[in-house]
């Protein structure tokens, strides 16, 4: 919209910034309540602005861990999720592209039943089939691996539709001339498709990266030993010990380091997407 | 350089519909062939059975001699332009060029040489280094045409090349593209639906018909003698006149009272269709037109008009005779300038 109404811009405004206070102020809070001691945390009213022990706080968590929980730094923790994440998502992609490559530009019996087979899955998330999948899993002796953490989440019928979208809008011409070029499938695939997909490859590591991530239920079914806990894993046990208060300073400090892989992703990543949207591939 | 030959060439999809209906055709070395027809008519498909993009029903293709029906396409050493230039977006001007070269396993420097060299003849050295994004559509144009020499192929294969161009580029590139083709000696074939191409670009044209090959012949030969009323109808603008008439007992017949005579012998009774073209008529006493449209192209005037028995007819004049709409406007036919054609089959007759 080009029009200029003052009032109307003075009013989007305001509806965006109450957004923005909304979403931000629980954020706000838990990086607040990382900066004091657990005395502070204790008592009301809960303190607004950031406290002394910023320092402490962080230096505590990233090196001994929450103690009365569970005696892993964060650190572990982190790289731990790290492994799962990127795991996770940098499987799902290569899986789901090559996958989609086989679907769009081969002909083969049952092509499109393989297609639906695929697409049918869209529907039936982790949850659904988290019992049986722990069975094959246990059975294989992959509890308390990171293969057992990362190899079952790591097809994806999400990202095998979007590659297929994509390939489907590539003009055939494109893979007729790399043929009269003399490209073989596998040439094309890498010389050709790779290249040209790399705003739609961005795109799914952001998403899945976060996906992987945040995965709960399935780490803490499959992980028995703390040294392959994972940094959500940790938040959500420290806020759930029963037996003493509860230290908030560190929980949310642990919260806050949990935030901040994916949020980094989001913002480095951002410069690919906006780079990619500009410069439109024809 | 090489020969191509087509023996009874068919194809289908599957369905009970022949696309391409048996094309029997002898290339020879360095020729420009032009694919013409309307839309539909199965020229891309042909062009594409030569290049191997698509599978051969029936009937044989052979390049240099050599049976290719069951050939990769790059086997064939053939090089193709397609429509929509099908550059690698994401590869420069100088990678798009290279990279049928880099795959054939040529070391750097001739690489290096033959896109250097091909560059210089297309002008297009200032944009080597640029994506195919970055250039118009006459420069993505010059580079899909480089992509195609550096190769040193045995033929071209062009499919349409320029109908995405604006008319005054398409005439530019239209004399390039001949002359280039020219110079290289390479035999060509072009798939194009615009006749002025055809005219003016091939040494034989293929005017195709629903999957037929109507006539092949120079474009002079398919000007002068259509091999039938399709050809007659989609060569020359504006098209050819046509008039129902039927074969009188002494085995001439009569047009608006005037009395026509075949060249060659017609049984009487037959009935035809009768043709000239626009520009064969010219004032002169012969028939009456009542004049009902002037169209001023400046060289040149054409009037629309109709017979005394309501037949329309188009008449091309020298743009400075202009006639009054609403006159009668005496035209006359060139001597011989009659195409004879039989209403049923559609097939050439003779001349009148
Ligand atoms: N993959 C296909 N499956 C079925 N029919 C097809 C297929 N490709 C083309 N055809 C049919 O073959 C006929 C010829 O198509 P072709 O593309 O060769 O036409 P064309 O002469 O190149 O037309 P245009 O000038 O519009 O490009 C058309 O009737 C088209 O519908
Ligand atoms: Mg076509």
């Amino acid at each position: 919209m080009v029009e200029n109404r003052p009032w109307l811009t003075v009013f989007s405004h305001i509806v965006l910034l109450i957004g923005v206070v909304i979403i931000a102020f629980p954020v706000w809070m838990t990086f607040v309540a990382s900066t004091h001691d657990a005395q502070t945390m204790l008592r009301s009213p809960v303190p607004l602005l950031p406290g002394p022990h910023f320092f402490k706080n962080y230096r505590e968590v990233l090196t001994e861990g929450y103690a009365r929980t569970s005696g892993i730094p964060v650190t572990i923790a982190l790289f731990n999720s790290m492994v799962m994440a990127l795991g996770i998502c940098i499987g799902k992609i290569i899986i789901s592209i090559i996958a989609a490559f086989a679907i769009v530009y081969f002909r083969f019996p049952f092509r499109m039943a393989a297609f639906w087979a695929i697409f049918v899955t869209l529907m039936l998330p982790v949850e659904v089939r988290i019992v049986p999948t722990y069975g094959v899993v246990a059975g294989l002796g992959m509890v308390d691996s990171y293969s057992g953490l990362i190899i079952p989440l790591i097809a994806s019928a999400t990202a095998t539709f979007l590659f297929r979208q994509f390939f489907l809008s590539v003009p055939d011409e494109l893979a007729e001339a790399s043929r009269v070029d003399g490209a073989g499938p596998i040439r094309f695939f890498l010389d050709i498709l790779l290249p040209m997909s790399r705003t739609t490859i961005a795109a799914l590591f952001v998403i899945q990266f976060i996906y992987g991530w945040n995965q709960y239920l399935w780490p803490l079914l499959v992980t028995n030993k703390e040294s392959f806990y994972t940094a959500v894993m940790l938040v959500a046990r420290q806020a759930t010990a029963v037996d003493a208060t509860p230290s908030w300073n560190l929980i949310m400090a642990t919260a806050m380091l949990a935030m901040l892989p994916p949020v980094l992703v989001v913002i480095f990543m951002q410069r690919q997407f906006v780079r990619g949207l500009v410069e439109t591939e024809k | 350089m090489a020969t191509v030959s087509m023996r009874g060439v068919r194809k289908s999809y599957g369905g009970a519909l022949e696309v391409i209906q048996g094309i029997d055709m002898e290339i020879t070395d360095g020729e420009f062939i032009v694919i013409v027809g309307p839309s539909g008519c199965g020229k891309s498909t042909l062009l594409r059975m030569v290049a191997g993009l698509e599978k051969i029903t029936g009937g044989e293709i052979a390049i240099d001699g050599r049976v290719v029906n069951e050939l990769e396409p790059k086997d064939r050493d053939i090089a193709m332009v397609f429509q929509n230039y099908a550059l690698y977006p994401h590869m420069s001007v100088y990678d798009n060029m290279a990279y049928g070269l880099k795959i054939r396993g040529f070391t750097k420097s001739d690489i290096e040489k033959r896109v250097r060299h091909a560059a210089r003849t297309l002008e297009i050295e200032p944009f080597l280094e640029r994506k195919p994004r970055q250039l118009s559509g006459g420069q993505r144009q010059r580079v899909a045409m480089g992509r195609a020499i550096v190769r040193e192929p045995k033929a071209f294969l062009f499919d349409e090349p320029l109908s995405n161009l604006d008319a005054k580029l398409r005439v530019q590139m239209r004399v390039e593209i001949k002359k280039l083709q020219r110079q290289l000696g390479v035999t060509s074939i072009y798939v194009t639906h615009d006749q002025v191409e055809a005219m003016t670009m091939g040494d034989r044209l293929i005017v195709m018909n629903k999957g037929v090959a109507e006539q092949i012949g120079s474009p002079i030969d398919v000007y002068a003698r259509p091999a039938s009323l399709f050809v007659a109808a989609f060569i020359g603008s504006p098209s050819m006149n046509f008039l129902e008439a039927r074969i009188g007992s002494d085995g001439s017949l009569t047009l608006d009272g005037a009395s026509l005579r075949p060249k060659t012998r017609i049984d009487p009774g037959r009935a035809v269709t009768i043709g000239i073209r626009p520009e064969h008529l010219s004032v002169g006493s012969g028939f009456d037109l009542q004049v009902e449209l002037v169209e001023l192209l400046g060289a040149d005037t054409l009037v629309y008009g109709r017979l005394s028995d309501g037949k329309a007819l188009v008449v091309r004049l020298p743009g400075n005779e202009v006639p009054r709409i609403g006159d009668r406007l005496p035209v006359k036919a060139n001597e011989g300038a009659w195409h004879l054609f039989d209403s049923e089959t559609g097939k050439r007759l003779g001349a009148a």
